[in-house]
């Protein structure tokens, strides 16, 4: 009865676009980040790890490298934790420009 | 359009391209007897029966997956090259396994396709973080592989009432260029049914859209079109059957 449904109003569930975009936002934006220049931060994580094994004996799992935006600048966040309990926790951070460099759009060249 | 075009089906294992281009009776070797060395190029290679310059590599449906090799990929690009193809397409499997690295690796461009639903566009985006790392220009240094974004299954009305993702949502997560989309159409199915390529029936809304995006991705500047739903008048809203319930039939 499509005549039926003029007078319906639409039910909430039916705007679920709305729904769909803020949860891939969520999940896109996370992935997409990795994926525009900070491939290297897992070795990143790794060599340091390296670097540090020669002074202290550290877990993998105790250092994190993350990169937060913070307003206009992005920060690279490093924390390493120190194996022994309730020994200190140190914590670097460098900052540094954002991270996305504009390319000129490229003519779809043939070859 | 005339060029000298080749498409490969990387899907081993489930090989269709053939089926959908209706020349599955025609294959007597495959994409992996030529990596091997049992069949040359211009054996495997089935020429289109309707377009001149066309012509269709098929996968292989019973051996297994490691036989594609990247230097075997390599050569077989190389050879159609040589054989004087001047565009390449290969025809990747859904996913991000092996298939799907082979089929990319060698890319100048890739043209993304998905549908406007939640688990497509997030596997796209994972299929442009591996463009952006596991292809060989990558490894090179090169300049990254050009992504083009191309959405199929596109239905403005369903958009308009909130109930699908629009292509402006679906650029704004991927960030990608956007080729165009492709209306649902109930012919999509039927041309598969026939082995016959939508794009071959130029009166039908799907095959324009499709033209419009090989034109585009040639670079010409063509209008989007099929973007926003048609509107619908008092007498069509109240006791008209749209395309709408048609699409939803299909879907």
């Amino acid at each position: 009865m499509a005549w039926l449904d003029y007078f319906r109003r639409p039910v909430s569930g039916a705007a679920s676009a709305n729904v769909a975009k803020n949860r891939l936002s969520i999940i896109v934006a996370r992935e997409g980040r990795s994926r525009s220049q900070l491939n290297y931060l897992p070795q990143l994580r790794q060599e340091l790890l390296q670097v540090l094994a020669k002074y202290e004996k550290i877990d993998l799992d105790q250092v994190s490298v993350n990169v937060e935006s913070q307003g206009g600048c992005d920060v690279l966040e490093l924390n390493v934790i120190l194996s022994e309990p309730g020994s200190v926790r140190r914590r670097g951070e460098s900052s540094r420009h954002s991270p996305f460099f504009s390319e000129a759009p490229q003519e779809s060249s043939r070859w | 359009m005339g060029y000298r075009t080749v498409a490969i089906d990387f899907d081993v294992g489930l090989r269709n391209l053939d089926l959908v281009m209706g020349c599955e009776r025609r294959v007597v070797y495959d994409l992996i007897n030529v990596i091997r060395g049992e069949a040359t190029l211009r054996q495997a290679a089935i020429k289109d029966k309707r377009l001149e310059n066309l012509f269709i590599l098929p996968a292989s449906q019973t051996r297994d997956k490691d036989a594609l090799t990247r230097a075997g990929v390599e050569s077989v690009i190389d050879g159609l090259k040589k054989a004087g193809f001047e565009y390449i397409i290969c025809d990747s499997p859904a996913g991000i396994e092996h298939g799907a690295h082979m089929a990319m690796y060698f890319a100048d461009h890739a043209i993304v396709v998905t549908n406007a639903e939640v688990s497509s566009v997030r596997d796209s985006d994972r299929i442009l973080g591996l463009l952006d790392a596991k292809t060989h220009r990558a490894e090179m240094g090169m300049d990254p592989v050009k992504t083009h974004l191309l959405l199929t299954r596109y239905s403005p009305a369903r958009v308009t009432k909130g109930e699908m993702l629009s292509y402006k949502d679906v650029i704004d997560l991927l960030g990608i260029e956007f080729m165009g989309a492709i209306p649902e159409s109930p012919l999509v199915l039927q041309s598969s049914n026939a082995g016959v390529p939508v794009i071959f029936d130029p009166t039908n809304e799907a095959a324009q859209a499709y033209l419009d995006v090989v034109h585009r991705f040639l670079g010409e500047d063509r209008p989007q079109r099929f973007l926003e739903a048609p509107k619908r008048g008092f007498f069509q809203r109240m006791f008209g059957t749209t395309n709408e319930t048609s699409f939803a039939a299909v879907g």
